[in-house]
């Protein structure tokens, strides 16, 4: 802003009576800015889909932040004597072979799932914005480049890379481990998006304009484009976080992911099978609760796009 | 054509060899010993893991290392089992199997899928719209192992309809497993047919066609359908991926002894060499089917060739 007031008359001066350039230029961009957020917020508040999945999340997060809220018993704390009980009033949810309480296991359960969910996430979107609004901004052999790499890294589907990497590099697999190859599978997707979001927001005027006063491309990228190519940014990511959360629990489930004594619902799910016909609490309720907060993250995701895709208004 | 062709088989050479040598470093050039990696807690005799380590080049410089494995790859040799049966041996004997449960899988998806968006996409905001965008969104959403173990045990175990697991009875024991594999990929395609229906039914040529008297089963059958096919073949391409990843969770599942089920097993028994020797060949699969599908959407679309 700053910039232009300098170059141009002073708006007081005699030869612009009407609104001046600058007031006509700058004013729809403010109120288009403004209103595309404040247009789907407005729009959001309303939708059923957004208000579900909004509080199942936050409920989930409660959960993963501070699973003592939902449950006093210690999930590690086990008596072989209670082995495979059936829910009672007593155990919520019965117990595992292991006699521990399935409800305080399935509760903390959340707190690895959502942390590699947004983790893996936040570092992906990470990549893909510094890495894609390059390739996107800059164009040619750049673009190129980075173009190629991430055709490379797509080519490898991420259950099968995740089975191949996590089974010969990490002999124990924590939360990092599994994070880290997720992230590495991960970003080329999310790249795609951006570089293609960044192309189509670099033809703006405004783009042009901000570029002929001489800002900097960095404070282009950083001030002019991302803000306006990020919605389909945050639509998508919003859905890779289920996603992630989904593809970890596959990953625990065929004995590449986590290793016990880690609480995960794709572990317990993992360890049910073999009671399937005997126990299948088991299976269920770290099942139900895997698909809730798979579903809420897809949810929100759709009704994120609704409302800030304009081309489906 | 032809030049898009040249310039898409141009393309895949890179990838090709980038993605190899991705999980080529990944799996034999980490460092420390990767026989021992492979192995897990299994204990290998000195002998068993020195003959592994001339068999697998591992002494040699890393690019030449890396040359022996791929032509090994194009003569089909995707490595040894710890017992020194060749991974070729296995992929021979599992491989029919996987492509009958992934045959069926990808027919019932397609069907299925392409008619559920057309039902939703013709009456946008009706009733089997509403059905269909709800139904999606809830199996899209359920990861697929739990999906599975849902459909063994309501549709096996308690209403019988289906066998419970293995391969006994033919073609119909392939049935669920292959209904479970292509769920979450119908979800996908019934949307992706129906966002594609909308906007090809906005478009001017379907226009013209009613405004020529077409009926409006002619209008959507004919002009509209083809036309909202080219995305969902673009999306079967990359689909054969999570086929791939849904196989290995589907066969281990309902025990169908296929080459998803070898990945599982090969976990289990700590055989590294089998999973990476399976896992490659599954890979070079999928990027050998991506190229197909590229060169067929170009002939389904010829303003893609003029780019």
């Amino acid at each position: 802003m700053s910039d232009r007031d300098r170059e141009r008359p002073s708006p007081g001066s005699p030869a612009h009576a009407g609104p001046t350039f600058e007031e006509l230029e700058a004013e729809p961009i403010i109120r288009r800015e403004g209103s595309l957020y404040a247009d789907a917020w407005r729009q959001l508040r309303r939708r059923p889909m957004f208000i579900i999945s909004g509080i199942l999340i936050v409920i989930l997060a409660l959960m993963a932040i501070w699973p003592g809220l939902f449950t006093r018993a210690d999930p590690r704390a086990c008596s072989l004597a209670d082995s495979l009980l059936r829910p009672s009033g007593e155990h919520w949810f019965g117990t595992d072979v292991q006699g521990c309480d399935y409800y305080a296991r399935t509760i903390w359960g959340a707190r690895v799932s959502i942390t590699i969910g947004v983790l893996v996430t936040a570092c992906s979107t990470l990549i893909a914005m510094l890495l894609g609004s390059i390739a996107g901004y800059y164009g040619g052999w750049v673009d190129a480049v980075i173009a190629r790499l991430t055709d490379i890294w797509f080519a490898i589907p991420t259950i099968l890379g995740g089975i191949v990497i996590l089974r010969s590099i990490f002999s124990t697999r924590g939360l990092l481990q599994v994070s880290l190859v997720l992230i590495v599978l991960g970003w080329p997707t999310m790249l795609r998006l951006v570089r293609s979001a960044v192309m189509a927001t670099k033809e703006m005027d405004y783009v042009d304009a901000a570029r002929a006063l001489g800002v900097r491309p960095f404070r282009i990228i950083r001030r002019h484009i991302l803000p306006n190519a990020i919605a389909p940014v945050i639509v998508y990511a919003t859905i890779t976080v289920g996603v992630i959360i989904s593809a970890e629990a596959a990953l625990s489930f065929l004995g590449v992911g986590l290793q016990l004594p880690a609480i995960s619902w794709g572990l317990m799910i993992s360890v049910a099978q073999n009671r399937i016909l005997t126990a299948p609490h088991l299976l269920l309720f770290p099942g139900a609760l895997l698909s809730v907060t798979v579903f809420s993250f897809i949810l929100m995701g759709d009704a994120l796009r609704d409302a800030l895709d304009p081309r489906l208004r | 054509m032809g030049r898009y062709l040249i310039r898409r088989l141009l393309q895949f050479i890179p990838v090709f060899f980038g993605a190899t040598f991705l999980i080529f470093v990944m799996v034999w050039a980490i460092p420390g010993d990767p026989i021992r990696a492979l192995a897990g807690d299994r204990f290998l005799p000195e002998q068993v893991r020195q003959e592994l380590r001339d068999r697998y080049h591992l002494d040699d410089p890393l690019p030449v290392q890396y040359g022996k494995y791929m032509g090994g790859v194009f003569q089909g040799d995707f490595g040894d089992d710890f017992r020194g049966r060749p991974v070729t041996d296995l992929l021979a004997q599992r491989l029919p199997i996987t492509v009958r449960l992934a045959l069926l899988a990808f027919g019932f998806e397609v069907v299925l899928g392409i008619v559920a968006g057309i039902l939703a996409g013709v009456r946008r905001g009706g009733f089997m719209d509403n059905l269909v965008l709800v139904s999606t969104l809830v199996v899209i959403a359920i990861p697929i192992f739990v999906l599975g173990f849902l459909a063994q045990l309501v549709m096996g175990v308690k209403f019988g309809w289906f066998p419970v697991s293995g391969v006994q009875r033919g073609l119909y024991s392939y049935l669920l497993p292959a209904m479970v594999l292509g769920s979450v990929s119908l979800a996908y395609i019934a949307r992706l047919t129906r966002t594609s229906l909308i906007e090809n039914l906005r478009a001017d040529y379907v226009r013209t066609a009613t405004a020529k008297g077409l009926s409006r089963r002619r209008v959507v059958g004919i002009h509209t359908f083809r036309n909202s096919m080219i995305p969902v073949v673009t999306f079967l391409a990359i689909d054969l991926g999570s086929l791939m990843g849904g196989a290995i969770i589907t066969e281990t599942i309902f025990n169908i002894p296929g080459l998803g089920r070898a990945v599982f097993e090969g976990v289990q028994r700590q055989e590294g060499t089998v999973v990476v020797g399976i896992v490659t060949f599954l890979v070079v699969v999928y990027m050998v089917a991506n190229l197909l599908v590229d060169v067929l959407y170009a002939v389904l679309d010829p303003r893609i060739r003029y780019e």
